[in-house]
């Protein structure tokens, strides 16, 4: 069975550790939130300007004043912060956040991505994607493995225009766990009951497999 | 004190002429200068270039100044919002410039600051970075950015006094105090304006110094674009 968005955003909230900055983007990172454990210190950031995000509030106390770069009403957790927009993108450019999670349309072996803009079709911006792609140390892109077509996201090379070059490590797709190095993805895990062969049918661009590669662990 | 209040929002926008270019406060619908908005769609001033991260909805924001056809340029980071918005920008009749919201924000704090330019990473290896000047330091590739330069800034704060002090509520100070005193003419319109000496000067987030026009603003609607929320246990 392959993963759902849920379980995709479950597998990727093992990667966030005690005394992270977390910088979420839109679709299947936001749900990051719900999945991490409650036993360790994590604080969110949304680039319009909030350190601490909680969860939307309840019905009746919404803000216009407290919103998530996606727009939506949020809340303040204890510990919470506001800044401005230049101090916003001195927490990403600065490597002040430790973890940086994005879905993306395309990802090239050697780490390139491509998740801002489709030729022909109507353009909305990159908003802050090209900032915190270009900066973050550690940047994990959660999407579907297969675009609508069913055609691969996971190319030799991008073919839509790139948001930034070489900065992916690590991909998980409802299929599998990546990790983006020497030029070829890495299984590292799979989906359960899914089989490498399958991986492999669905990945356009170069695979390694080495060893037994276990099933992921919700 | 130097007193920079002005009584009204006509005031605040004399000198306002076609071709200028503004640079307006906001993400999304919070914080935008809403005052100042409905004054440009008064005045109808014609042909201007306009500086924000995002271009509003179809009927609130910088949507109402789309709607009149007076906008010529916009200069944003994200623009999803707004149907009118798309058909100018298909159809040719109004040029937009998307640049990284980062860059933006230092181009915005570059001009506040008197710094002409400034190398980030954001979007080397991309468009954004076509015929611009790129540089290596210490193994990583950046991109030359210039600041901004712009007739008029507006922005929106909670509280302002007399001397043009400004402090910010939430969120809604995203682009609002870096845009202080990066245009030739900033005009700060707020919630609720008070005499100099009622704001704590330890809590001021913009020294009035960078702002020459500060009103009373009214009637606000500060409008939600997503309301979410969850239910209650």
């Amino acid at each position: 069975m392959s993963l759902n968005k849920e379980q995709i955003a479950q597998r990727i909230a093992k990667e966030v550790k005690d005394g992270y900055y977390v910088n979420l983007g839109i679709g299947i990172p936001t749900l990051v939130a719900n999945f991490v454990r409650d036993d360790i210190q994590v604080e969110f950031q949304s680039e319009n300007g909030i350190l601490g995000m909680g969860p939307f509030p309840f019905e009746g106390e919404e803000d216009p004043d407290l919103i998530n770069a996606g727009k939506q009403t949020i809340t303040a957790l204890p510990g919470a912060s506001f800044f401005d927009s230049a101090m916003s993108f001195s927490m990403i450019r600065g490597q002040h956040v430790d973890l940086t999670i994005l879905g993306s349309m395309e990802v090239a072996q050697n780490g390139n991505i491509a998740n801002w803009k489709i030729p022909g079709k109507m353009v909305k911006g990159m908003g802050g994607a090209m900032d915190l792609v270009a900066s973050a140390e550690n940047i994990i892109v959660a999407m579907m493995h297969t675009n609508r077509a069913g055609n691969s996201k996971l190319l030799k090379e991008c073919t839509l225009p790139l948001t930034g070059v070489a900065c992916v490590k690590k991909i998980v797709t409802n299929l599998a766990v990546l990790e983006v190095k020497d030029n070829a993805f890495h299984v590292l895990e799979r989906a359960p009951g899914v089989s490498i062969a399958e991986i492999k049918e669905a990945t356009e661009g170069d695979i390694v497999v080495n060893g037994d590669i276990p099933e992921i662990e919700l | 004190m130097i007193n920079k209040t002005v009584s009204s929002v006509e005031e605040a926008c004399e000198g306002i002429e076609d071709n200028m270019t503004f640079m307006l406060g906001g993400f999304g619908l919070s914080g935008i200068p809403e005052n100042a908005i409905k004054e440009l769609v008064r005045k109808n001033v014609q042909n201007v270039t306009c500086i924000s991260n995002n271009a509003g909805v179809d009927d609130f924001g910088l949507g109402l100044l789309l709607k009149k056809h007076q906008i010529k340029k916009m200069i944003s980071s994200y623009v999803g919002e707004n149907k009118e918005f798309e058909r100018q920008m298909l159809s040719g009749e109004m040029e937009v410039e998307l640049i990284p919201q980062g860059t933006l924000a230092q181009r915005c704090q570059a001009a506040q600051s008197g710094i002409p330019a400034f190398f980030t990473p954001a979007g080397y290896g991309t468009e954004v970075a076509e015929g611009k000047e790129t540089r290596e330091f210490d193994g990583k590739m950046y991109v030359m950015e210039r600041a901004f330069k712009a007739d008029f800034a507006f922005v929106k704060a909670w509280k302002g006094d007399e001397a043009g002090n400004l402090i910010f509520k939430g969120t809604a100070r995203n682009f609002n105090p870096i845009m202080c005193g990066a245009a030739n003419i900033t005009v700060a319109e707020v919630e609720e304006l008070v005499p100099a000496g009622e704001l704590d000067p330890n809590q001021i987030h913009i020294p009035g110094i960078f702002v020459q026009r500060i009103f009373q603003g009214k009637d606000y609607e500060k409008r939600i674009e997503q309301r979410t929320v969850r239910p209650k246990k």
